[in-house]
């Protein structure tokens, strides 16, 4: 539904985005992971046609983005970074703005409005004021105003920022589950929601793709991954040395395997490994590698100089 | 075709409205309407004249918009920059072109309101004498068309910032320059160091005679292409001004 080629941006001499390349099909959920800065936002500023590329070609559901921008962002459902509204309008009147901006009427539009009240839970502020919303209200607003139309690709831009953690919760279920009909991306810096919500994440810095994966794939960049922590009593550092590298840490051992590929063997030669020694094992397991620490690794140099 | 004037007119509507959900709207009609009456009956002597006219009415219009038209035209654009709605307005399917017009005729009825809610003043000249209906009807046409034409010059000020108080302060001045490059003090000033068809030029410029002629009764062609001008121009130039906010 989404194809980038070749994406570049410059405002000036900087390059926010430089070179940015991927495809979204229906029923992914492509998570943008990033630093502050590394072109997340701009990057989705043009998709959704805000402001033109400096090169490079966009097209949503085949619509060339430059060249016909008002088929593709039919197609388009935006949450923009700070959820913006027109303050001087009730939630009511706002929903029913753009759903008159996007063609729907009678039925249809009223339909609409009910659905996107009970998606988002905005049906007891319905008649408020938006300018007297708190911040959460204020977001779900914004993000009911990108659902009205029912759009083939979602693009939202930090949907879970200002959120507390129920809504949070609820937010990334909403965009799982409209992950499987539609093309969603969304940006994020928080790395739990990848896991929660992303079929697939990109991570980018200083306007490149860094990563590419689905979560685990992601997760297995780590250099955690296809470790094995055990601890129990007996256990000597010693007896595990000939398995791999060995660290000790809170009172357990960890095992690096010499071999990645062959991480699943490890545990079951650990395990072995304990049987032959009597040792009382409390825990064995293999470590998935961890998001943040793949994260910091990769963009944090990029961090450090700022 | 429809659909995009459809769209124009849901950009209106919402515009339009957001004027009357504040308090601008009204605070905005009545010191319009409480300036239109001093200037009229006291400063401009509307029952000293001893005519049936409204000359003495519309001949302020050019000093009133001055300062009322740019602090309606001043928010169009800097408070959809300032509060981030420029970028969910035009993410929209709507195209640019769709967006100014629709937001400038909204302003645009809102002025044609404040100044239809001057009927009184035609009554009351109706009620004291028996004046030329035709030339006041052409007088009022006159003052919509300088209310646009300000409004556009403001709404291309609003669009280089997002600070309502320089849009504002800008387009006083643009508006002021257009009052008062055809007078003669500003003209003489002029022709002291510039060749006289440069000084031509600039009077050329100027909106108070175009804005006369509508007050004699007379709708000349080609004040009215001054006026649609001068309006298509500002819009344009809103045009450009936005698209090169966009693209950085």
């Amino acid at each position: 539904m989404i194809r980038i080629e070749n994406l570049v941006k410059s405002f000036g001499p900087k390059r926010a985005v430089d070179g940015v390349s991927f495809n979204v099909e229906r029923g992914e959920v492509l998570g943008f992971l990033g630093p502050n800065g590394a072109g997340k936002s701009t990057t989705m500023r043009m998709i959704t046609g805000f402001i033109p590329p400096t090169e490079g070609k966009i097209a949503v559901g085949g619509y060339d983005v430059t060249e016909s921008p008002l088929e593709a962002k039919r197609l388009i459902g935006y949450l923009p970074e700070a959820a913006p509204a027109y303050p001087d309008m009730t939630v009511h009147g706002f929903l029913a703005f753009a759903a008159d901006m996007r063609g729907l009427t009678g039925g249809a539009k009223h339909k609409a409005i009910d659905r996107v009240v009970e998606l988002c839970f905005l049906d007891s502020v319905l008649h408020q004021g938006i300018d007297t919303l708190s911040k959460g209200y204020k977001h779900r607003t914004c993000l009911a105003q990108a659902l009205i139309h029912d759009p083939e690709v979602l693009v939202l831009d930090e949907p879970t920022d200002g959120l507390d953690p129920n809504q949070k919760h609820e937010v990334r279920n909403l965009i799982r589950e409209l992950g499987r009909t539609k093309a969603v991306v969304f940006s994020t810096h928080i790395l739990e929601e990848v896991d929660a919500a992303c079929t697939r994440a990109i991570i980018i810095d200083r306007g490149r793709i860094v990563a590419n994966g689905t979560p685990a794939e992601l997760r297995g960049m780590s250099g955690l991954a296809g470790a094995v922590t055990v601890s129990g009593q007996g256990v000597s550092a010693d007896k595990l040395a000939p398995l791999g590298r060995v660290e000790v840490a809170d009172g357990a051992y960890r095992v690096f395997p010499a071999d990645k590929a062959a991480a699943g063997e490890l545990a079951r030669e650990v395990a072995a490994l304990a049987t032959r020694e009597s040792w009382r094992l409390e825990a064995l397991r293999t470590e998935e590698g961890q998001l943040d620490e793949v994260f910091r690794r990769i963009t944090l140099p990029d961090t450090v100089k700022k | 075709m429809i659909s995009a004037w459809k769209t124009v007119r849901t950009i209106a509507r919402r515009e339009l409205a957001s004027y009357f959900t504040s308090p601008v709207a009204y605070v905005f009609l009545v010191i319009f309407l409480l300036l239109t009456g001093f200037f009229t009956f006291t400063a401009g002597g509307f029952f000293e004249r001893g005519e049936a006219s409204l000359a003495s009415f519309f001949g302020w219009h050019p000093w009133l918009y001055l300062v009322l038209v740019p602090a309606v035209g001043m928010r169009l654009w800097s408070e959809e920059r300032r509060s981030g709605t420029l970028e969910l307005l035009l993410t929209m399917p709507v195209t640019t072109w769709q967006a100014i017009l629709g937001k400038f005729l909204a302003s645009w009825a809102f002025l044609a309101i404040a100044l239809a809610l001057t009927f009184p003043v035609v009554l009351t000249v109706n009620v004291l004498g028996d004046p030329d209906n035709g030339v006041i009807a052409t007088g009022y046409f006159g003052s919509l068309l300088l209310s646009g034409s300000y409004l556009a010059i403001s709404c291309m000020t609003s669009a280089m910032t997002r600070n309502q108080v320089v849009a504002f302060i800008l387009g006083v001045v643009i508006c002021l320059f257009l009052i008062l490059c055809g007078f003669n003090p500003v003209t003489d000033l002029l022709a002291r160091w510039a060749s006289p068809a440069v000084v031509d030029t600039v009077a050329a410029f100027s909106v108070i005679p175009h804005f006369d002629g509508f007050q004699k009764g007379v709708i000349d062609s080609r004040d009215l292409f001054y006026f649609l001008s001068v309006i298509g121009f500002a819009l344009f130039a809103t045009g450009v001004i936005l698209r090169n906010h966009r693209a950085g």
